[in-house]
């Protein structure tokens, strides 16, 4: 579905709900735009379902942005594994982490509430090849899924006023790292030397990339420009 | 060359200019002037480019030295501002000398303040922009502090302008804002749908950059959450207390509160004036309307010029 939702953007629907296999989709459907409607192509915002797409209005009104993004979206036929690969290549992000009480504050409570040894929810935190479904929050912050069921844990009912840069956490069935420090309400499991946003380079992230995570000691998570 | 320097810098002073474009895909807000129009029209006041960078007080309070000879204009909310004492009135062109002091008290009525330079501030360029969006904490683009350089180009004096009476806005003036249906709309029941357009709201003290929270009208039943999407400028957030949040330059690029539609973006640059307690009321508009008074607005600063008698062409 395309719909006008301000008198600057027009929001793609290609879902009503979260679906990995849709990723791949948006992020196909959003290259294609992004070679197509450039001379008037002012943002455009993937997410889980959606793609919101802002252009300058001066320069084309909403029938013809409509009409236009309708043509391409219709132009693309949906993803399938025989396809030859998307233009804008998916990376796999292999991501260190450290996992610990100091560095995730949350961990211990986290594998009590689902009566796991704490080695067991990193070893489910990391056993799972996550996708990027959207970028928000903060600039860099991936909204990654879908967590293990046994380690799925809702929110903090009260946020931290203050996570630190690097903090993994899990919110029900997503995970994340923390660009930077931030006030947040998701469970802090540990914490990561991966810089997630460069304002030179952006986003580490990508929606449609993928991400694993390794367990590494305090000493390595140091030695790679960890802090504590 | 250095043309200020921060004795106090008021609440929040941030640099704007138009924003950003082409980064919200990696999180990055849009930022840019709060107040489209008195930006605008203060960079209009020296001729400058339309989207140079200017100051954006917030509450005023701003107290500079001149450091060389500077033109500046001063739009927005009226801060009965003084230069080495003597009243300096909002929507007029000033010529400075080096020493000169330039102090702003806090504003009778509107929120936000803009002081242009002659050629335009420069400062840290990132994302194609010089906004700053201080909850980022991106390093360089951070809130004016005390001892800061303001750091621009020389510039002749140029002529005293008069931004035209008649084109400027009473700020505690009743709103009635004009809102594009969008969204989830069909999703809200018939009843809400009509008393968000027949209610009065009262502008909540919790608004900032990100969003201006209103109280006072409940809607009775939002619909579930929905999936997270991205936010358009303007949209017209309703969370689970009922209370509309409308969204601006600073938002947040996605997010899952289900939504009515957006407000006209031109309506959005008026909104930003808006101080707590103020009503506002909402009409709905179809997008012909909302885009035509956008591009009325835009052309108009494109397109009017100085006479050589110092009268704004504004057609």
């Amino acid at each position: 579905m395309i719909q006008s939702v301000s008198d600057d953007s027009i929001l793609i629907t290609l879902g009503d709900h979260i679906d990995p296999t849709l990723t791949p989709r948006i992020a196909q459907v959003c290259s294609i735009i992004e070679a197509t409607c450039t001379p008037w192509l002012v943002d455009i915002i993937p997410s889980y379902t959606t793609i919101l797409v802002v252009y300058d209005p001066l320069q084309v009104d909403f029938r013809r942005a409509e009409s236009t993004l309708s043509k391409l979206v219709r132009a693309t036929t949906p993803f399938t594994s025989d396809d030859s690969p998307a233009p804008h290549a998916p990376k796999t992000h292999d991501i260190p982490v450290y996992y610990s009480d100091e560095s995730g504050p949350d961990l211990q409570r986290i594998a009590d509430m689902h009566n796991l040894r704490v080695q067991e929810v990193i070893d489910r935190h990391c056993g799972t090849t996550y996708q990027v479904y959207a970028l928000g929050f903060m600039p860099g912050f991936g909204f990654l899924g879908s967590v293990d069921e046994q380690i799925a844990t809702p929110r903090l009912e009260t946020p931290r006023s203050r996570v630190p840069s690097g903090s993994v956490g899990i919110a029900n069935q997503q995970t994340a790292i923390y660009p930077a420090v931030s006030p947040g309400g998701w469970n802090l499991i540990g914490r990561s030397p991966t810089r997630m946003f460069d304002p030179e380079t952006l986003s580490l992230l990508k929606v449609g990339d993928r991400v694993t995570f390794h367990s590494v000691s305090r000493v390595e998570y140091l030695a790679l420009g960890g802090e504590l | 060359m250095k043309l200020f320097r921060v004795l106090q810098p008021g609440p929040r002073t941030t640099i704007q200019d138009s924003g950003r474009q082409h980064y919200q895909r990696h999180g990055l807000a849009q930022g840019g002037a709060a107040d489209r129009f008195a930006f605008l029209s203060c960079n209009k006041l020296l001729d400058n480019d339309l989207n140079d960078a200017c100051l954006e007080m917030t509450l005023g309070g701003l107290s500079m030295e001149a450091l060389a000879n500077v033109s500046i204009a001063i739009a927005g909310a009226d801060c009965q501002a003084t230069i080495n004492g003597v009243s300096a009135p909002a929507w007029q062109s000033y010529a400075l000398r080096a020493g000169d002091r330039l102090s702003f008290s806090t504003p009778g009525t509107g929120r936000h303040t803009y002081l242009a330079v002659k050629g335009g501030l420069r400062s840290a360029h990132k994302f194609d922009s010089q906004s700053v969006v201080v909850r980022e904490q991106i390093a360089g683009l951070s809130a004016l502090e005390e001892g800061d350089s303001l750091v621009g180009v020389s510039q002749q004096p140029t002529l005293a302008r008069y931004f035209p009476e008649e084109l400027i806005p009473a700020y505690d003036a009743p709103l009635t804002m004009g809102v594009v249906p969008g969204y989830q709309f069909e999703r809200f029941s018939s009843t809400d749908r009509a008393r968000f357009v027949t209610s009065t709201y009262q502008l909540s003290s919790q608004s900032d950059r990100m969003g201006y929270r209103l109280e006072n009208g409940t809607l009775g039943t939002p619909p579930e959450g929905i999936v997270s999407e991205g936010i358009a400028f303007g949209a017209v957030q309703v969370p689970g207390d009922g209370n509309p949040v409308i969204l601006l330059q600073d938002r947040q690029t996605i997010g899952g509160y289900p939504k009515l539609g957006s407000l006209c973006a031109v309506d959005c640059y008026r909104l930003a004036q808006a101080r707590p307690g103020q009503s506002i009321g909402f009409r709905w508009i179809d997008i012909s309307e909302a885009q035509s008074a956008r591009v009325l607005f835009e052309e108009r600063f494109r397109r009017s010029r100085w006479t050589s008698q110092g009268d704004l062409v504004w057609s």
